[in-house]
């Protein structure tokens, strides 16, 4: 494959677009589904099922004047939300939607979405920092100290995969998995006995690593306001939004490639596009459900969990994986 | 740009909580210094919306400071104009008929759940979990429907009067309590499954924020935070008004102290409450609803009047002095979440702001009732 600068810019308009749309439409998603749960419409009024709400919600946030409090650190905060998205788009370039469709396909494409996701604590960072804001600071605090915990045990059960499928490729690792669920990474295989122990771990470090509900300190609007975006408005806001939506697909699609057998069918039946949108789609609701049914922990349960729990457990599981597959 | 800040290391800072945060419910303003997460100290300030209540009551006939009473606390308001009609009644001498008092008791204990109802959802919320609130609504939202139907408002109730009612119940109120109970019940099992039995609910209130019965003594903690630390007491048991001695009802107490404990004393006493909504329909005497040997304008002996009755919150007080005047002399409203806040000082030196905030959200502070 060539590349030309037109492919370049395609790509990356199709993954903006993507990114955009996932947003947007998860944000009326997500409104829907906790309405659902908690027993109320939600958005109806706007459009058929409410499906306006979320054009007219960005058309909203774009005119609305930008404010930049006195005080605050003006380049970093302007800078903060672009930082926050820029990333989570980048990640989208190197994601395998099916066989066929992906912008560009790197031998590293597991590395590559792990560096451009651990810049996110960097906006976050950033974002509390040039606000010059307490409640703003003490967020964005938790929110990195959560993010580098489990960066961690996240990064190692990733690798237990890569060593398993013996590639960093994401489209090798679900050919790897191809032709029916029993091939999946998420069941145990003879190699790697602990696979869904591995699975719920990077499920749990996906939720945690997208400061979502019960991890949710980085914003816990009931003490700190609105966490580390207190003082954004407009379309900072909005940025930081759209990245916190475009984070949870990510998320999801690398759950889904690294453990659900990516576009594969569980039947062995068409695999393709439809089967990897119908897997994160269905994470994505999982992710909701899990949002609205649960309490927030608290940033020193949270930070227990990561190392008392979850990276004792991923070592081992990576000590013993790597000897089964020495032994079988 | 402003000039940077200048800090040493081991320097604190101080956080302004409030007047406008969603964590106080209301304007209350808490000035705390912090270290990082920890609380070094507290002090929480209050005043932004004191409306001089008391002041009223001495300007003001008897009659009309009734409506008053009911702008205290917007969650429990049949409580505190129990209150008031009882002090005034049992100070000019006036009887009550039978039927009253019960529909009374039936209709403060109805108000009492919908408070306990609202305070769960807001509390569950505090801690992050956002869609109890909504369950706790919609049970919430039956009884207002009942409480409409009899007395005309669905929040500042003026139902009472000094003597009786301002109008009976109708065969509706009596169906539509009777279908309640079972609902609330189950809703309450319901609850339990999903906010009581939760792992991470418990680990944020297990142990948190101990408050010993000494604390709550030296404060003049009442309801349920004193319940919730061992000391047994219910104005409704001690000191029985109006006609509770006539009911058969537990006084739920905890020893443990903490936000967990506070929390299962609130729960518990929605479930004491309809047990004597129960017994209070089972038992409904027939009979007139305003006494008939009433004066038209309300003047009391000379002297100084005392009632106590419990709120959802705690134990009411209303002082009245007369002078034998259509209106008090003095007039004092002892109003128990007043002395409830003044727990937090002192109990949330040390703690993490997360913890400190779930156990304000435990005291079940209603910011109007306390600034009067």
């Amino acid at each position: 494959m060539s590349l030309t600068l037109l492919n370049v810019i395609v790509a990356v308009v199709i993954a903006i677009a993507f990114a955009a749309a996932n947003a947007a439409y998860l944000v009326w998603a997500e409104r829907r589904g906790a309405a659902r749960i908690q027993r109320r419409p939600g958005p109806n009024i706007n459009g058929p099922f409410g499906l306006l709400q979320p054009p007219i919600d960005g058309i909203k946030l774009m005119t609305k004047q930008l404010m930049i409090p006195g005080g605050a650190d003006k380049i970093l905060f302007m800078v903060a939300p672009v930082l926050a998205m820029a990333p989570a788009i980048m990640s989208f370039v190197t994601i395998p939607f099916s066989e066929n469709i992906v912008a560009r396909n790197m031998d590293i494409g597991v590395l590559m979405i792990f560096a451009f996701a651990s810049m996110g604590a960097m906006a976050i960072l950033l974002a509390g920092w040039g606000s010059r804001n307490k409640y703003s600071v003490m967020a964005s605090v938790r929110a990195v100290s959560q993010n580098v915990s489990y960066e961690i045990p996240m990064l190692i059960t990733a690798i237990t995969v890569i060593m398993v499928n013996g590639s960093m490729d994401l489209k090798a690792i679900n050919l790897a998995q191809a032709g029916g669920f029993w091939h999946w990474n998420i069941f145990p295989s003879l190699q790697s006995p602990l696979m869904p122990v591995s699975f719920i771990i990077f499920f749990i470090c996906s939720l945690a690593e997208t400061n979502r509900a019960p991890f949710d300190l980085g914003e816990a609007e009931s003490e700190l306001v609105a966490g580390f975006h207190t003082e954004y408005g407009s379309m900072g806001f909005g940025l930081f939004f759209m990245a916190e939506y475009a984070n949870i697909v990510i998320g999801a699609s690398l759950t889904t490639l690294l453990f659900l057998g990516g576009w594969g069918c569980p039947f062995g039946l068409f695999p393709g596009v439809w089967w990897f949108l119908l897997k994160i789609y269905l994470l994505i609701a999982t992710f909701i459900w899990i949002r609205w049914t649960f309490p927030r922990t608290t940033i020193y349960g949270l930070l227990n969990l990561s190392w008392k729990i979850l990276i004792p457990i991923s070592l081992f599981n990576l000590l013993l994986t790597a000897g089964f597959m020495k032994v079988f | 740009m402003s000039a940077p800040i200048q800090l040493r290391p081991d320097e604190t800072f101080i956080l302004n909580v409030g007047p406008q945060h969603p964590a106080t419910h209301g304007v209350l303003r808490v000035k705390m210094e912090m270290d990082g997460e920890y609380i070094v100290k507290a002090e929480t300030v209050l005043g932004y919306v004191h409306r001089m209540h008391e002041k009223m009551g001495e300007n003001r006939t008897y009659a009309q400071y009734l409506p008053n009473l009911s702008r205290l606390d917007y969650l429990g308001a049949l409580g505190y104009t129990h209150g008031h009609v009882l002090s005034i009644e049992r100070a000019a001498g006036i009887e009550v008929p039978e039927r009253a008092e019960y529909i009374r008791a039936i209709t403060v204990e109805l108000n009492r759940v919908a408070s306990h109802l609202f305070w769960f959802g807001a509390f569950v919320m505090d801690l992050g979990g956002f869609s109890p609130l909504m369950y706790a609504i919609q049970d919430r939202e039956h009884i207002l429907d009942i409480l409409e139907g009899v007395t005309g408002s669905r929040l500042t109730y003026c139902y009472y009067r000094f003597g009786g009612l301002y109008n009976d119940v109708d065969d509706e109120f009596i169906e539509a309590t009777k279908r309640f109970i079972p609902n609330m019940r189950k809703s309450l099992k319901k609850y339990a499954a999903l906010v009581t039995g939760n792992i991470i609910f418990h680990k944020r209130l297990e142990g948190i924020a101990p408050v010993s019965a000494e604390t709550c003594r030296k404060y003049g903690a009442t309801g349920p935070v004193a319940r919730g630390s061992g000391i047994n007491f219910d104005v409704r048991k001690n000191e029985p008004y109006s006609v509770y001695s006539d009911f058969d009802f537990d006084v739920p107490v905890y020893q443990e102290g903490d936000s967990l404990a506070r929390y299962k004393v609130r729960m518990d006493e929605i479930e004491q409450s309809l047990r004597i909504i129960e017994q209070g329909l089972a038992k409904l005497p027939a009979g007139p609803i305003m006494t008939e040997k009433k004066p038209k304008n309300i003047k009391l002996p000379v002297g100084d009047f005392y009632q106590a009755v419990e709120t959802a919150r705690g134990s009411f007080g209303i002082r009245i002095v007369s002078d034998g005047d259509k209106n008090a002399y003095r007039l004092k409203l002892r109003s128990p979440t007043y002395s409830n806040m003044h727990l937090f000082d002192e109990t949330c030196e040390g703690m993490l702001i997360m913890d400190a905030l779930a156990f304000m959200g435990s005291l079940d502070l209603v910011i109007p009732e306390m600034d009067r």
